[in-house]
């Protein structure tokens, strides 16, 4: 059988300005002209001599971590911007959801943007006409079709943007993080409507996310992307078990800048968060014992002094606070770890407050001090589930029977 | 079965073909920017027509009656509403065209087709406006009593129309491509248009002027030919030919320039835009 799809030896260069405008101005590129011609030009290949394969009726899930050339790929997949070098044949129409609802336009209302966003993501006027009825009961909208998108919420506006895409038909499909936004009913009616895409009508799919759940569940093939080069390609099963491995793998860079609250009686110095190895951690898997290290430094005497520490959703809801025992302080530089191995939270982001006290009255407080991140991993843990709260832990129990 | 490559960009083309696979599009992005365009305004439709209306009343007063233009054989207030009509497409198409890439970068970035469709659109929208007003100016000769030879009307219409789009169109996709580089551009255009609205012959007739450097930017112009032809119909004398041949080879130069800098640049808009 011919692949739809043969990726054969990509590469894309971008072109870094340093502290410049992100697009030139004409005065600039006058005087490059005259100057020199490539003086604060950094080269950075977002891709490097990517190749694979793609067959009819695969579902490939492409992971990767935060800048490992994941949405460069699709962007030369959907034809937004060429490669540099090497090239893709493709055999077959390919749409891309990069970002659902692209096109959108505010001032017109439900019924007009379904027609224009299905008209710039490929779709004939014909075939729209024919689901228009589908596309408006899949999106829950039919209430306010004719009111204009500006007056939707923005839940609404996603569900609209979502249903018009889900009635694409193109041969392959690519398909990036947009299981990462919407409420968690309508997160499900999408994942189905996935599903029934890839696994019942055949079609080819790529699919981009962060949810490795969801790629595990869509996905029979992977490719796994490091620093803009193939690292892993094969069944989804392995390769997935090779991008968790890579997590365990130490992490650097998350000491915090202190530098400006050296002025107080006390202050910390460096903040960590850890495995419970004491290996850094940029982001925590969901379900794993974790702790925060931090090193502190008491300039005089300080009596009755604790350490608190608040934490936050990014919803700015503080859920929980934690402290250290009271003791009395003599002067010099301290470290305190702060383990945790009975709480885990929800996938997400978290802003923690840190405060320092002596005889319970502030003497160094620090809001959004640090944040941390839970990420899933793909472990099937009841944390995994969207609608599983903030806070997550088991409680001792028994179950006796009478 | 489609099959297609996708590899670093070598030969330019028009790339006529997919044009017209997409053609829907412009239809699509059309209707988008003139249902936007009025909406939210309570005259709606009405101010494609009242935009002209008005500049023309402005004329009228200032060069009509205080400088007593000559306008040929016709009311000053008939000739200068058609030729700013005819001058609209290329102002408002301009203007829209030379912005398009940047008020639409947010579906460049996201989604591929080919990126001519949007500056086309654009001077389609000011073409519809011409359509409103052009309806304007048939009830004016009926009430200036102004004879026309009505084949010769339809038919130099028809052709100044055509001019116009054609004279918009190329420098419209030059400055489309270059304003996603340049955003100084987004500067310039207002005063380049408002500049060359005196240096075609659009308030005032061609022959009125003396200086030899004027008379040759007009003839370099490339607007002059359809406002000239216009004219003419209008006042129902023969258009100065060499200005419509050498307006023509001006038209014709920004057009293959225009496409032909847009189409080498467009494969990096994404990146930039």
């Amino acid at each position: 059988m011919e692949p739809i799809l043969e990726i054969k030896n990509i590469s894309k260069k971008f072109k870094i300005d340093h502290e410049k405008n992100p697009y030139l101005s004409l005065r600039e590129a006058i005087s490059n002209f005259f100057v020199n011609f490539n003086t604060s030009h950094e080269d950075y290949w977002a891709l490097r001599d990517v190749s694979f394969d793609v067959f009819p009726g695969e579902t490939i899930g492409i992971i990767g971590k935060n800048g490992a050339g994941k949405s460069t790929l699709l962007k030369i997949l959907s034809r937004i911007t060429p490669p540099t070098k090497g090239k893709i044949i493709a055999r077959g129409r390919i749409a891309s959801l990069l970002e659902v609802g692209t096109g959108f336009h505010p001032e017109l209302s439900g019924r007009e943007n379904i027609f224009l966003n299905g008209s710039i993501l490929g779709m004939k006027r014909k075939e729209i006409q024919n689901r228009f009825d589908e596309i408006v009961d899949f999106s829950g909208v039919e209430k306010f079709i004719d009111t204009p998108l500006k007056r939707y919420s923005s839940g609404m506006q996603l569900r609209l943007a979502f249903s018009v895409a889900a009635f694409l038909e193109p041969e392959i499909l690519i398909i990036d993080e947009v299981l990462s936004v919407g409420d968690a009913e309508f997160q499900k009616k999408c994942m189905g409507k996935m599903e029934e895409v890839s696994v019942n009508e055949g079609r080819t799919v790529i699919f981009v996310s962060h949810n490795m759940g969801a790629v595990k569940k869509l996905c029979t093939k992977g490719i796994l992307l490091k620093d803009g080069v193939l690292v892993e390609k094969g069944e989804m099963g392995e390769v997935a078990q090779k991008y968790l491995s890579a997590f365990e793998d130490p992490q650097n860079e998350t000491d915090f800048n202190l530098s400006k609250f050296k002025n107080t009686l006390a202050y910390p110095t460096s903040i960590k968060v850890e495995d419970k190895n004491g290996n850094l951690l940029k982001t925590i898997p969901v379900g794993a014992q974790w702790q925060i290290r931090i090193n502190f430094t008491i300039k005089e005497f300080t009596p009755h002094f604790l350490i608190g520490l608040g934490f936050k959703s990014m919803e700015d809801v503080q859920f929980r606070t934690i402290w250290t025992n009271a003791q009395d302080m003599a002067p010099g530089d301290y470290e305190v770890v702060l383990k945790e191995n009975k709480v885990h939270y929800g996938v997400g982001k978290y802003k923690i407050n840190l405060g320092f006290s002596s005889r319970l009255q502030n003497i160094y407080y620090a809001e959004d001090c640090f944040n941390i991140e839970f990420e899933d991993i793909g472990q099937d843990t009841i944390a995994l589930r969207a609608d599983a709260g903030l806070i997550l832990n088991q409680m001792e129990s028994l179950i006796t029977k009478k | 079965m489609v099959k297609y490559e996708i590899k670093p960009q070598q030969k330019i083309g028009l790339g006529f073909g997919e044009l017209v696979t997409y053609r829907e599009l412009f239809f699509f992005f059309t209707w988008r920017d003139i249902k936007v365009k009025y909406k939210q305004t309570v005259l709606g439709f009405a101010w494609a027509i009242l935009q002209p209306l008005l500049m023309m009343v402005i004329f009228t007063v200032f060069f009509g009656r205080a400088l007593k233009i000559n306008s040929e054989n016709i009311p000053y207030p008939v000739y200068v509403f058609g030729g700013l009509i005819i001058w609209n497409i290329f102002s408002n198409g301009l203007t829209a065209a030379a912005n398009s890439m940047v008020s639409n970068s947010n579906i460049i970035k996201k989604i591929y087709f080919p990126r001519l469709i949007i500056p086309i659109s654009s001077v389609l929208v000011a073409f519809f406006d011409f359509i409103m007003a052009w309806f304007l100016l048939i009830v004016l000769l009926f009430y200036y009593h102004v004879q026309v030879n009505i084949p010769l009307f339809l038919l130099s219409t028809f052709v100044s129309v055509i001019f116009a789009c054609l004279a918009t169109f190329g420098p419209g996709c030059l400055l489309a491509a270059l304003n996603v580089k340049y955003r100084d551009f987004r500067y310039v255009i207002p005063f380049l248009v408002q500049g060359l609205l005196f240096v075609t012959p659009v308030i005032y007739p061609y022959d009125m002027l003396q200086h030899n450097w004027a008379k040759f930017i007009i003839a370099f112009n490339p607007m002059t030919a359809p406002v000239e032809l216009f004219h003419a119909a209008l006042s129902n004398r023969e258009p100065v030919y060499h200005l419509l041949y050498t307006s023509s080879i001006s038209i014709l130069v920004f057009l293959v320039g225009g496409v032909y800098y847009f189409r080498r640049t467009e494969a990096y808009f994404a990146d930039l835009a």
